[in-house]
């Protein structure tokens, strides 16, 4: 009886704290991307010609972030019949958008415009017993140009 | 010391390929950002700690790629790749690689 009110708790706590979090996290990253958005962050391996820069500098981001115990829970009972995880396609969702700010930030402050070659790679960090993902890291690493004349 | 992932530098002339260089450390966190880290597992969010932890990891590999280069005599390192493993339960490998050259 007792093991059900503390999982009712959990869950409860999970839930109001974690769509409390998730909320607020999005509404921070959608404003950093407006921010951010005049530093291009390009894909691509080998830059176009003409492209010359004085200083080429690596720069990355990296977030560790942590789904709540409601969520997780869903994931359980989801594991049970299969198909889509939505409550961790959002954490994921989460982890990168944030890494690849926090990547165009570090470009921000060397004065870049542009990070190229970026790649993003994402680990899961501590397992828990039973094995699901707890919390995820990615990182986001790319080559800003910081460009010769800057125009006054 | 120019440290890029991408495999040229525009505007610069590889004179010399001095081969592989790599850096690596491995991690451990402490008890007390376990036990944060496990509150915020209930709650979600980030865990900063463990944030803050990878990334001076992620430097201190690159410091070591840095002076394994620069004792083979290079000034760059190009086409910069991250690798990270877990060895046990708790600790990380942060592992980086790339390809050591002298820049004109």
């Amino acid at each position: 009886m007792y093991d059900l009110i503390v999982l009712a708790i959990f869950l409860a706590l999970g839930y109001f704290f974690g769509r409390y979090y998730e909320t607020r996290h999005y509404k921070s990253i959608i404003r950093r991307e407006t921010e951010y958005r005049h530093i291009a962050a390009i894909a691509s391996r080998i830059p176009p010609d003409g492209q010359t820069a004085a200083t080429t500098t690596l720069v990355s981001g990296n977030v560790v972030i942590s789904v709540d115990y409601f969520k997780r829970f869903l994931a359980s009972l989801r594991s049970l019949i299969g198909g889509k995880v939505v409550s961790y396609e959002s954490l994921l969702d989460r982890a990168r958008r944030e890494a690849i700010l926090r990547m165009k930030q570090r470009a921000n402050e060397l004065g870049a415009n542009k990070v190229f070659n970026i790649k993003l790679e994402t680990a899961s960090i501590s397992k828990n017993a039973r094995g699901n993902i707890g919390s995820v890291e990615v990182l986001a690493y790319g080559t800003a140009f910081v460009p010769v004349d800057t125009p006054a | 010391m120019i440290v890029s992932n991408m495999e040229i530098i525009p505007g610069k002339r590889i004179k010399e390929h001095l081969g592989l260089v790599q850096g690596s450390t491995v991690r451990t966190k402490h008890v007390g950002r376990d036990i944060m880290a496990s509150f915020k597992n209930m709650f979600g969010g980030e865990l900063r700690g463990y944030t803050e932890l990878l990334h001076e990891s992620r430097e201190e590999a690159i410091n070591r790629m840095k002076q394994q280069a620069e004792a083979i005599g290079a000034n760059a390192v190009l086409n910069v790749r991250f690798s990270t493993s877990s060895v046990t339960q708790g600790a990380a490998e942060l592992f980086a690689y790339g390809t050591a050259v002298v820049m004109e």
